[in-house]
C-alpha cells in the first residue's frame, strides 16, 4: 500500500494503479473518457488532468493525466486545483466542438457518460460558433444504431472491439477533426460482442437497435438484478421494462463472472418474451380441442396429474424451484432427466468430477488468469460466448508477464501490447472445426471427435506416466503437454456439448496429471450449454434418464406425464418422443411459449419468464445465483414452480428454504436469499428509480383514476419508485445510478474498489463441495458402427442454438438455417457446392451446405438450426447426399465463421 | 481463403497482378509481420494502379491475411493513399505557411481557372488531379508544387502554365 494526498486528504492506495483508478477508487469524482476499468489507459482523450506536486513545498505543481501517472508513495495531487479545473473544462469543451447536443433525441440522453462529465467538468456553455464536422452513418446490423456526429473520439469502441473482443470489422479512420469509427463498409458488426460497444461508448455513437424501437429513457425504466438464462455462464444482467414489455438488457457488474461485457445473445435474446406467441391462458383437452377452463375450475385437471403413474421430466432452461416443486410433486422416483441420454451421461460425470479434490472450477475471472490453456472439443464462442471473451484476455498474461519485467505498469495498455506484439499465453483448441478463437491460439488441432479424444489422452500421458498410456502421432502433443506444465496457473476446458463423453475423460485425465505434478488444485472447467443443466442435473437421480421416462411412457407402464418447460422434440428423436406422447392418457406441459410438446399437450399451463419471476439457478461451475422479478406478466401465466405446488399461494422463499433442506448439495441455496434484517421499518428495494415518470398517466387511457401500484408480497423488492432509496452499500441493485453518475459507468460507486467486489457481496454460492478423491477415467469408444458416411460432430450458433434466444426477433435476423459443414474433397465428393441442401441420411432432414477450408475429410459439423434437424435420429455418421428445392428461408449468407471455402469476397 | 478476415462483404476481390505480388512479395521479406507490411502493399498497388480500389484493399486483405479494416484504417490514415481515382497527373499544391506568403493564393485560382479544377477535382479529361499538401518541404522556394514524382518551385503563373502545357504534350 502506497499513501497519497489528495486536496490535503491523505488515503491509502495501490501503487500499481494509477491515479485515476485509485481516486475513483476511493469515491472520488474525477472526469474521464478513454480509460476503462477493464481496458486500462491509453491517455487519449486528456480529461483527467490533476495537479501533481513535487513536495510538499512546491506551490505550483504540474499538470499531469490522472490515469497516466502511477499513484506513487508520497504522491501529493489536486482535483480542486483550479488551474486542473481549468484544463478538464477546455478538454470538454474541445472535445465536444462538433457534437450536435441531440441528447432530447438521442437514446443515450439520461445515462449518457458525456452528460455526466460535461456537468462534472464545468463546461456549460459553448463558444464554438463553427461548422461542425458531420460524418455520413453506416447500417452496422440488427443489433447496432450508428451516429458518428455524437462522436468524441475517445477510441475505447475500437479498443473494445478489437483489442479486447478481438473483433477485426471496426477500425480508426481517417484523423484529426475526421476521425471516423466504423467498418470498411456498411455491413453487419460481426463479433459476438458488439452489444458492449452500447455500454462502452461513452456517448450515443453506438446504441442498442432494437431498444430504438421501442424507447425508454433509463430513469423510466423498472428494473432488478438478473441472471442471463441464455447458457450456463450465468452472467450478470439488468433487464428493464415499461408498459407491460421487456425493452433492453444491460450488463450488471458481477466481480467473479461478467464483469463490464456479455454477449449479444444475451442482450439482444430476450424478446420472446413480449411475443404475442406467448402461451398466456390455461388451455385443457376436451375431445380433440383444447378449451380455455376458467381459473376455478382448474384444480380437479391439474390434480389428476399426481398419485401414482405420474411421471415428470425436469428442465435445464427452468429454475431450481420449478424443477423441485416438480420432483415434490411426482417424487425421486419418477423424476426424469430433460436433456438427451448423452448430454445427461456427460453432465453427470461432470458434476462427480465437480465433486473431486483434484481440480478447480474456475469463474470466469479465474479463467482470464489462466496462463496456458487446453479446450478440448468445445467451440466456445457460440456455446460460452463470454468464456471465450475471457480466454482472450488469458492470452494475454503473456504480455502482463513482459511488461512486469520492464516495469511497465500493466495498466499502461498501449505500450503493453507494442511490447508484446503477437507474443501470447499458450492456448491450443482441439475441435473438430476451425472456432473463432484460432485466431489467438497457440495450437490448433483439428480433427474427428474420437481423434481428438485420443490426442487429449495422449497429452495427459505426456504429462504424467501414471496416467493411462496413450500415443498419438499429432506433433503438438508435446509441446501442448510442456506448455500446461510450465505454467502457473494451466487451465483445462471442455464440455458436454461436444457430445463425446471421451473429450470430457481426456480433460480429467489431463487435469488429473497435472494435478500430480503440482500440489495445487487444476483449474478444470466443464461447459454445458443452458442456464439450468447443473441444477436440474444436480436435482435428478442419475439413472433417471429421459429415454428410460419416454420408454416407460410407451411400454404403458406409466400413462400421465407432467413436462416442465420443455420442448422434448430437441431431446431426443422425433419418432421416439411422438410414440411415447401418442401412448400417454394424459400430458400436461408448463411452458410460456409454444414447441412442438406443447402441442402434444392435454392440459397446457401458461409459465412466466426469466423477467417474470424470482428465481435461481446454477451455473458450469456449480455457482447458484438468485434473480429477481422485474415485471408482472399480464395474461394469467404463474411461475412453473406454482403450477406444480400444492400450495398455490406459497412464496418461493419457502420453496428456496424447502429445496436447501431437502436436496442434496443444495444446501447453500437459500444463503441467496436477502437478508431481511438489513431492510429497515419495512421499507422494500423499488423496482423503478426515484425519477420514474408517468405512473399517475401511464394507464390513463384505460382509467382517469391512478391505479394502486401492486403489491409485491412475494419479494423485498416492490413495483413502486418509493422504499429504501438506493446507495453505494443497498443490500440489491438493479440499475446502477450515483449522484452525477446516470450511465453505467456509475458502478465504481458500488465497487469496493475499481474491478472489485460490489459492496453488497453477493456473487452466488458455490453448491457443490469438493470431497472425493478420483483416478484415472479409461476413455469411453464409440461404439457407433460406421456406416460409410462422415463422422458428424454438432455444431453451435450463438444465434440459434439456444431455444429462447432463437425465439427472439432480434436474434431471428442474425440467424442461419441447419447447415452440414464438410471439406472441400469430401464436398467434391459428393458433388456438393456451397448453399446446396443437402439430404441427410435420406430421411427427410435438410440442412445447407457449408464447405469448409478447415474441417477434417471424413467428418462433418452439423448445426441443427433452430431444431430443424431431428439430430437423434442420425448416428455417429451420416451420408449426405444433393437434395431437391427445400423451403428453407434463411441460407447460410449471414454465417460468420474464419474460414468459409468459397471465398464470401 | 483466409484465416482470420471475416467474410461478408458486397465487394469481390480484383487478382492481384504478377508485378504486384513480386514487390508485396519482396516487402514481406524486410517486415517482422504481415500486418507491416500493409502499408507498402498499398503503395504498391497505387503506383501500379495509380489508386486503390475497393477491389484491391481486399486483394490486398486477402493476400495478406489482414482484415481489410486494418488496412481501410492505413489507407485512410495517409491523405496521399488515394481511394478515389485520380487523374494521370496528381498536382500536390502546397499551401502551408511559406507558400501562403509567397501569394499561393493566387495561383490555386490561376489554376483553378486554367483547368476548371479546385482542390480535391479531378479535370475532365482525367489529366489532372489538384490536391493540397501541408509542405513539400523546399520552403525557401516557396511557392511550390509538385506533379507526379516532379518537384517545381519559384512557381508564377506563366510557369504554371508551362508546366501543364509539358505534362499534357507528354501524352
Amino acid at each position: 500500500m502506497a499513501k497519497i494526498v489528495i486536496d490535503g486528504i491523505e488515503y491509502e492506495v495501490n501503487p500499481d494503479n494509477n491515479l485515476l483508478q485509485e481516486c475513483l477508487s476511493q469515491g472520488l469524482d474525477l472526469p474521464y473518457f478513454c480509460w476503462h476499468p477493464c481496458m486500462g489507459s491509453v491517455g487519449a482523450c486528456r480529461q483527467c488532468a490533476v495537479k501533481q506536486y513535487r513536495d510538499a513545498d512546491d506551490e505550483n505543481g504540474m499538470l499531469v493525466m490522472a490515469c497516466m501517472t502511477p499513484a506513487t508513495d508520497g504522491s501529493i495531487i489536486s482535483i480542486a486545483d483550479p488551474q486542473a479545473k481549468d484544463m478538464r473544462e477546455r478538454v470538454i469543451e474541445s472535445l465536444m466542438i462538433s457534437h450536435p447536443h441531440d441528447c432530447p433525441v438521442c437514446e443515450e440522453g439520461g445515462e449518457c457518460h458525456l452528460q455526466d462529465m460535461t456537468l462534472m467538468s464545468g463546461h456549460n456553455y459553448r463558444r464554438y460558433d463553427k461548422k461542425k464536422v458531420t460524418h455520413r452513418n453506416q447500417y452496422l446490423g440488427p443489433f447496432i444504431n450508428h451516429e458518428m456526429n455524437r462522436c468524441i473520439t475517445c477510441y475505447r469502441c475500437v479498443r473494445f472491439y478489437d483489442d479486447y473482443a478481438g473483433g477485426t470489422d471496426l477500425a480508426a479512420q481517417a484523423s484529426h477533426h475526421h476521425t471516423y469509427f466504423g467498418r470498411h463498409e456498411e455491413g453487419v458488426l460481426e463479433s459476438e460482442f458488439s452489444g458492449n460497444l452500447v455500454e462502452v461508448c461513452p456517448t450515443g455513437v453506438f446504441t442498442d437497435k432494437a431498444f430504438s424501437e421501442h424507447y425508454t429513457r433509463k430513469w423510466d425504466l423498472q428494473t432488478a438484478p438478473s441472471v442471463c438464462t441464455g447458457c450456463a455462464v450465468g452472467c450478470n444482467t439488468t433487464p428493464g421494462e415499461r408498459y407491460g414489455s421487456l425493452r433492453r438488457i444491460v450488463n450488471r457488474y458481477n466481480s467473479e463472472i461478467n464483469g463490464y461485457f456479455i454477449c449479444d445473445r444475451g442482450r439482444f435474446g430476450f424478446d420472446y418474451v413480449n411475443s404475442e406467441e406467448r402461451i398466456k391462458i390455461p388451455l385443457v383437452k376436451n375431445g380433440a380441442e383444447m378449451e380455455v377452463v376458467p381459473a376455478g375450475e382448474l384444480q380437479p385437471t391439474i390434480e389428476s396429474f399426481s398419485g401414482p403413474g405420474v411421471i415428470g421430466i425436469a428442465s435445464p432452461r427452468a429454475s431450481n424451484e420449478s424443477n423441485f416443486a416438480l420432483r415434490c410433486l411426482v417424487g425421486d422416483e419418477n423424476f426424469y432427466s430433460g436433456i438427451s441420454d448423452d448430454e445427461f451421461e456427460s453432465t453427470q460425470l461432470i458434476l462427480s468430477l465437480a465433486k473431486d479434490t483434484a481440480f478447480h472450477s474456475p469463474s470466469v475471472r479465474e479463467i482470464e488468469q489462466a496462463d496456458a490453456v487446453i479446450v478440448l472439443g468445445e467451440d466456445l464462442t457460440n456455446v460460452a460466448p463470454r468464456i471465450a471473451l475471457a480466454l482472450r484476455q488469458s492470452v494475454r498474461n503473456k504480455a502482463i508477464e513482459l511488461a512486469k519485467d520492464c516495469n511497465i505498469p500493466t495498466w499502461q495498455d498501449a505500450a503493453v501490447r507494442e511490447l508484446a506484439q503477437h507474443d501470447r499465453s499458450p492456448l491450443a483448441i482441439l475441435s473438430s472445426y476451425a472456432t473463432r478463437l484460432d485466431d489467438v491460439a497457440s495450437d490448433t488441432v483439428i480433427d474427428g471427435l474420437e481423434a481428438l479424444a485420443k490426442i487429449g489422452s495422449a497429452i495427459a500421458a505426456q504429462i504424467s506416466d501414471k496416467a493411462p498410456p496413450a500415443n498419438s502421432a499429432e506433433e503438438s502433443v508435446g509441446r501442448i503437454a510442456e506448455q500446461l506444465l510450465n505454467a502457473k496457473r494451466p487451465l483445462v476446458i471442455a464440455g458436454s456439448s461436444s457430445g463425446s463423453i471421451a473429450l470430457i475423460q481426456a480433460a480429467a485425465n489431463i487435469a488429473r496429471a497435472l494435478n500430480e505434478k503440482r500440489s495445487s488444485a487444476i483449474d478444470l472447467c466443464l461447459v454445458v450449454p443452458e442456464v439450468n443443466t447443473v441444477g436440474m442435473s444436480m436435482l435428478v437421480n442419475a439413472n433417471k434418464t429421459l429415454g428410460s421416462a419416454l420408454a416407460k411412457l410407451q411400454s404403458g407402464e406409466v400413462s400421465k406425464l407432467i413436462v416442465l418447460e420443455n420442448d422434448l422434440y430437441r431431446r431426443a428423436a422425433h419418432k421416439v418422443v411422438d410414440a411415447a406422447l401418442d401412448k400417454a392418457d394424459a400430458v400436461m406441459v408448463v411452458d410460456h411459449m409454444p414447441t412442438a410438446t406443447t402441442a402434444k399437450a392435454s392440459c397446457l399451463l401458461p409459465s412466466t419468464t426469466f423477467s417474470e419471476h424470482e428465481a435461481t439457478y446454477v451455473n458450469y461451475e456449480g455457482r447458484a445465483q438468485l434473480s429477481f422479478q422485474v415485471h408482472r406478466n399480464h395474461a394469467s401465466a404463474i411461475p412453473a414452480w406454482r403450477w406444480l405446488s400444492d400450495q398455490q399461494h406459497g412464496d418461493v422463499d419457502a420453496l428456496i428454504n424447502r429445496c436447501a433442506e431437502e436436496a442434496a448439495n443444495f444446501d447453500k441455496l437459500d444463503d441467496l436469499l436477502p437478508d431481511l434484517n438489513q431492510f429497515v421499518a419495512g421499507m422494500k428495494i423499488p423496482r423503478q428509480s426515484h425519477r420514474y415518470s408517468g405512473r399517475t398517466a401511464m394507464k390513463a387511457n384505460l382509467n382517469v383514476h391512478e391505479p394502486k401500484q401492486p403489491v409485491d408480497d412475494q419479494s423485498v423488492m416492490s413495483f413502486s419508485m418509493e422504499g429504501l432509496p438506493l446507495s453505494s452499500d443497498s443490500p440489491i441493485v438493479g440499475s446502477a445510478w450515483a449522484p452525477a453518475w446516470n450511465s453505467n459507468q456509475s458502478i465504481s460507486k458500488f465497487q469496493e474498489e475499481i474491478n472489485g467486489d460490489l459492496k453488497q457481496g453477493h456473487t452466488g454460492e458455490l453448491l457443490i463441495e469438493r470431497n472425493e478423491t478420483g483416478s484415472y477415467q479409461e476413455l469411453a469408444s464409440n461404439t457407433g458402427s460406421a456406416n460409410g458416411g462422415l463422422q458428424v460432430a454438432i455444431a453451435y450458433q450463438i444465434f440459434g442454438s439456444d431455444e429462447l434466444s432463437a425465439k427472439s426477433s432480434t436474434i431471428q435476423q442474425r440467424m442461419t438455417d441447419a447447415y452440414v459443414a464438410i471439406s472441400p474433397a469430401d464436398a467434391d465428393a459428393l458433388g456438393l457446392k456451397q448453399g446446396d441442401n443437402v439430404s441427410l441420411d435420406g430421411n427427410g432432414n435438410i440442412a445447407v451446405a457449408c464447405i469448409r477450408s478447415k474441417i477434417k475429410q471424413g467428418t462433418a459439423a452439423l448445426y441443427c438450426g433452430d431444431n430443424e434437424v431431428d439430430r437423434y435420429a442420425l448416428g455417429a455418421s451420416v451420408s449426405l447426399g444433393k437434395a431437391a428445392d427445400a423451403n428453407l428461408v434463411r441460407g447460410i449468407k449471414g454465417l460468420i465463421v474464419s474460414d468459409l471455402y468459397e471465398e464470401g469476397y | 481463403m483466409s484465416t482470420n478476415i471475416i467474410a461478408s462483404t458486397a465487394t469481390k476481390a480484383r487478382p492481384l497482378t504478377a508485378a504486384e505480388i513480386s514487390e508485396i512479395e519482396h516487402e514481406m521479406e524486410l517486415y517482422p509481420d504481415k500486418q507491416a507490411v500493409g502499408l507498402e502493399a498499398l503503395k504498391i498497388v497505387q503506383k501500379h494502379q495509380g489508386w486503390v480500389s475497393d477491389e484491391s484493399m481486399l486483394a490486398i486483405s486477402k493476400f495478406l491475411d489482414i482484415p481489410v479494416a486494418d488496412l481501410e484504417s492505413v489507407a485512410t490514415f495517409f491523405n496521399l493513399v488515394y481511394r478515389q481515382p485520380v487523374g494521370k497527373n496528381v498536382i500536390l499544391f502546397c499551401n502551408s505557411v511559406s507558400c501562403w506568403i509567397m501569394g499561393c493564393d493566387g495561383l490555386r485560382s490561376h489554376i483553378n481557372d486554367q483547368l476548371g479544377v479546385d482542390f480535391g477535382d479531378t479535370t475532365e479529361d482525367e489529366a489532372f488531379t489538384f490536391i493540397p499538401v501541408p509542405c513539400l518541404g523546399d520552403c525557401d522556394r516557396a511557392p511550390v508544387m509538385m506533379v507526379g514524382d516532379d518537384l517545381h518551385r519559384n512557381l508564377t503563373e506563366e510557369k504554371i502554365d508551362q508546366i501543364v502545357a509539358d505534362y499534357r504534350n507528354k501524352e
